[in-house]
């Protein structure tokens, strides 16, 4: 009777997301009074277990298989069900990124069992059933269900949920730190049917600042008006270091590319400060930028959405508030 | 190559979201009906395949008779048929809905017609992103398949997929048939022209009427994230703005 959360390594480390599933699959796991183990792919030396210890981990699971070193999503997912069976999983919680909600559904297919995708919490029921709050149009609503099902296959909001303190895990959600992680190799046998799909490879691609981690990000949207409306907007950004991001309307007209879009269809970003130029604030659009600390719009309209959700605002025209704003910073940078 | 793409009815919200008072569904009065941005992306790349390749464009749709509409938006970007999957109204699980596409997909390969070369599907639907119906629907008809998309070359017998992991690059080569889906930015969608939009009223819709069955996820409720009703601090008006505006970069601490 376990709860197996699927983790994934960032460097050395697990990653801020897997930190995530184990806050979530240990709520779940109090609730239902059962076991949290972790899962990662790879060899056992991989796996952080002084880390996990100090999350409150007692067992990690390590797949490996020389088979398994790339990315085969039917593969991995098979050697997930293996080990479900194996632990008596009652549930599997992944990260509700690309990849963790990929590898869930196919599992949910595999084995037949129903899937919540982009779960903010879950807790086990006294009828054996699993009461749980999950994201819709990517978190602008949210969803009351309960999963029936032998074993809950569940994906984390990732930004809806804590990032447990190392220091502190058990005041954040974290279980209480063990001894000692013990870790078991498993090693499947994958057949070559499930290995059709595999990554390939992987370049790496793109320089300069990223949207998703940049500290500050200038949004334009149609109320810049057209491709080149939008100088002004690269110039503030250039002053302070920040990326450039988009709305829809923005990509669609092809001003823009879409890599640059904010949004539940684009990126989702989470800035200090995030500079609403001409956006309304439309829900999907939102939905891009909940994370971010401090947003202040400039709109000509003082009942655009967005002024009821930003944290300040300007009303005007950004052609006039922008090259103001840099003057005002070029100013500044002479007199120091 | 002939392709089935499947696109899903979704309300049409914009500024605000706003629930029915029974908390069950997304409250429409004051909007239109569309199709997920992954989906009309999903649609333009099949049609430039096809104008590429030959072939043909099957759009599908499960939903209530009223996504006839969405069938024609799509049949007007170029699509060349449509199928409606109709149900009574009621929301359908993804499990159940994969299983209805797949029955669909299996009873075209079984005419003359022959199966599918590429079946594809968005990402995740707009409304209740469950994440998984075309990877379902893959292992029902036995098929590989990638997902999250942003690039799809096809390479005679087989495709080379591309997208996005940790701001790097994966590649897939995978092959046909198999089932794809995509995200926004693959592709920018062409307007609907006006013959097409003509096309698209006159065609002709196959309908099939799949059974419902319930799953193991049963939606209890919906509602509104609770967030604190605020109206921003306003700054000032227009260039008269600016020095508030500078002096609040300082505070916030984003001044390089
Ligand atoms: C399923 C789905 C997914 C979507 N995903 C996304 C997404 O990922 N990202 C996204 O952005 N959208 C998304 N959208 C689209 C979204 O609903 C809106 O249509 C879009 O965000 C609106 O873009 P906008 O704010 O630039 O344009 P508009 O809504 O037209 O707003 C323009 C604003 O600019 C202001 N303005 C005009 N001129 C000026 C000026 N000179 N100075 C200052 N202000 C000015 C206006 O007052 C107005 O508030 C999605 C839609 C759907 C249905
Ligand atoms: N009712 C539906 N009709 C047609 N296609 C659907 C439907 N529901 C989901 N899909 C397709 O499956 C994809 C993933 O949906 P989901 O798993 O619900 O997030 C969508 O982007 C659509 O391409």
């Amino acid at each position: 009777m376990t709860v197996l959360g699927l983790l994934e390594r960032d460097g050395d480390g697990l990653a801020d997301s897997s930190l995530r599933v184990l806050a979530f699959s240990n709520a779940l796991a109090r609730s239902s009074g059962t076991g949290l183990a972790g899962v990662l792919f790879g060899p056992a030396a991989a796996v952080p277990a002084g880390e996990l210890a100090g999350y409150g981990v007692p067992d990690a699971y390590a797949i490996d298989s020389p088979l398994l070193a790339g990315y085969a999503p039917v593969a991995w997912a098979r050697a997930l069900s293996g080990l479900v069976t194996d632990v008596s999983a009652t549930a599997v919680v992944a990260a509700g990124s690309d990849r963790g909600n990929e590898l869930m559904a196919h599992l949910a297919a595999l084995t037949g069992l129903p899937m919540a995708a982009n779960c903010v919490s879950a807790a086990a029921e006294a009828d054996g059933g699993c009461r749980l709050v999950r994201h819709r149009w990517a978190g602008s609503l949210l969803e009351d269900a309960t999963l029936d099902a032998d074993v809950a296959l569940l994906t984390v909001a990732v930004d809806a949920v804590a990032v447990p303190a190392a220091e502190e895990p058990a005041a954040t959600s974290a279980a209480a730190p063990v001894a000692a992680t013990s870790v078991h190799v498993v090693e499947p046998q994958p057949e070559a049917a499930d290995l059709r799909v595999c990554a390939a490879e992987s370049a790496t691609r793109g320089t300069g600042i990223s949207l998703a981690t940049a500290r500050v990000v200038i949004g334009g949207g149609r109320g810049v008006g057209g491709p080149e409306g939008f100088a002004p907007l690269e110039e503030l950004a250039g002053l302070l270091g920040a990326a450039v991001g988009v709305s829809r309307v923005v990509t669609s007209q092809g001003w823009r590319p879409h890599t640059q879009q904010v949004g539940q269809t684009g990126t989702r970003i989470t800035p200090e400060l995030y500079l609403a130029c001409g956006i309304s604030g439309a829900i999907q659009h939102m939905a891009g930028c909940m994370g971010a600390k401090h947003i202040v719009a400039i709109n000509t309209d003082p009942g655009a959405p967005i002024i009821s959700r930003a944290d300040y605002a300007v009303i005007g025209d950004l052609n006039e508030v922008i090259p103001a704003l840099v003057a005002e910073i070029k100013k500044r940078h002479d007199e120091a | 190559m002939d392709i089935l793409v499947c696109v899903k009815r979704v309300p049409m919200v914009g500024g605000r979201i706003a629930v029915t008072p029974d908390g069950q569904d997304v409250d429409t009065r004051m909007s239109g009906f569309t199709v997920s941005p992954h989906e009309e992306c999903a649609v333009e790349e099949a049609v430039q395949i096809t104008e590429r390749l030959g072939g043909s464009v099957t759009v599908l749709t499960l939903g209530p008779a009223e996504a006839m509409q969405q069938l024609r938006d799509m049949l007007a970007l170029g699509a060349g048929r449509a199928l409606l999957l109709e149900t009574d109204g009621r929301e359908w699980g993804p499990i159940a809905t994969a299983a209805a596409i797949a029955d669909a997909a299996r009873r075209r390969a079984e005419g003359p017609d022959g199966p599918y070369g590429l079946l594809l599907f968005g990402n995740e639907a707009a409304d209740t992103g469950d994440y998984q119906v075309g990877v379902r629907v893959a292992h029902a008809l036995g098929l590989p398949c990638v997902t999250g998309i942003k690039n799809l070359e096809i390479t005679g017998d087989g495709a080379r997929a591309r997208r996005e992991y940790r701001g790097s690059e994966e590649v897939f080569d995978i092959p046909l048939p198999a089932v794809v889906s995509v995200k926004e930015g693959i592709n920018l969608p062409r307007y609907p022209s006006l013959p097409g939009r003509l096309r698209a009223k006159r065609a002709a819709i196959d309908t099939l009427r799949p059974e419902w069955h319930s799953e193991g996820l049963r939606k209890d409720r919906l509602r509104v994230p609770a967030q604190e009703q605020h109206q921003a601090q306003v700054l000032g008006s227009g260039a008269e703005a600016a020095p508030a505006l500078m002096r609040l970069l300082e505070e916030l601490g984003v001044l390089s």
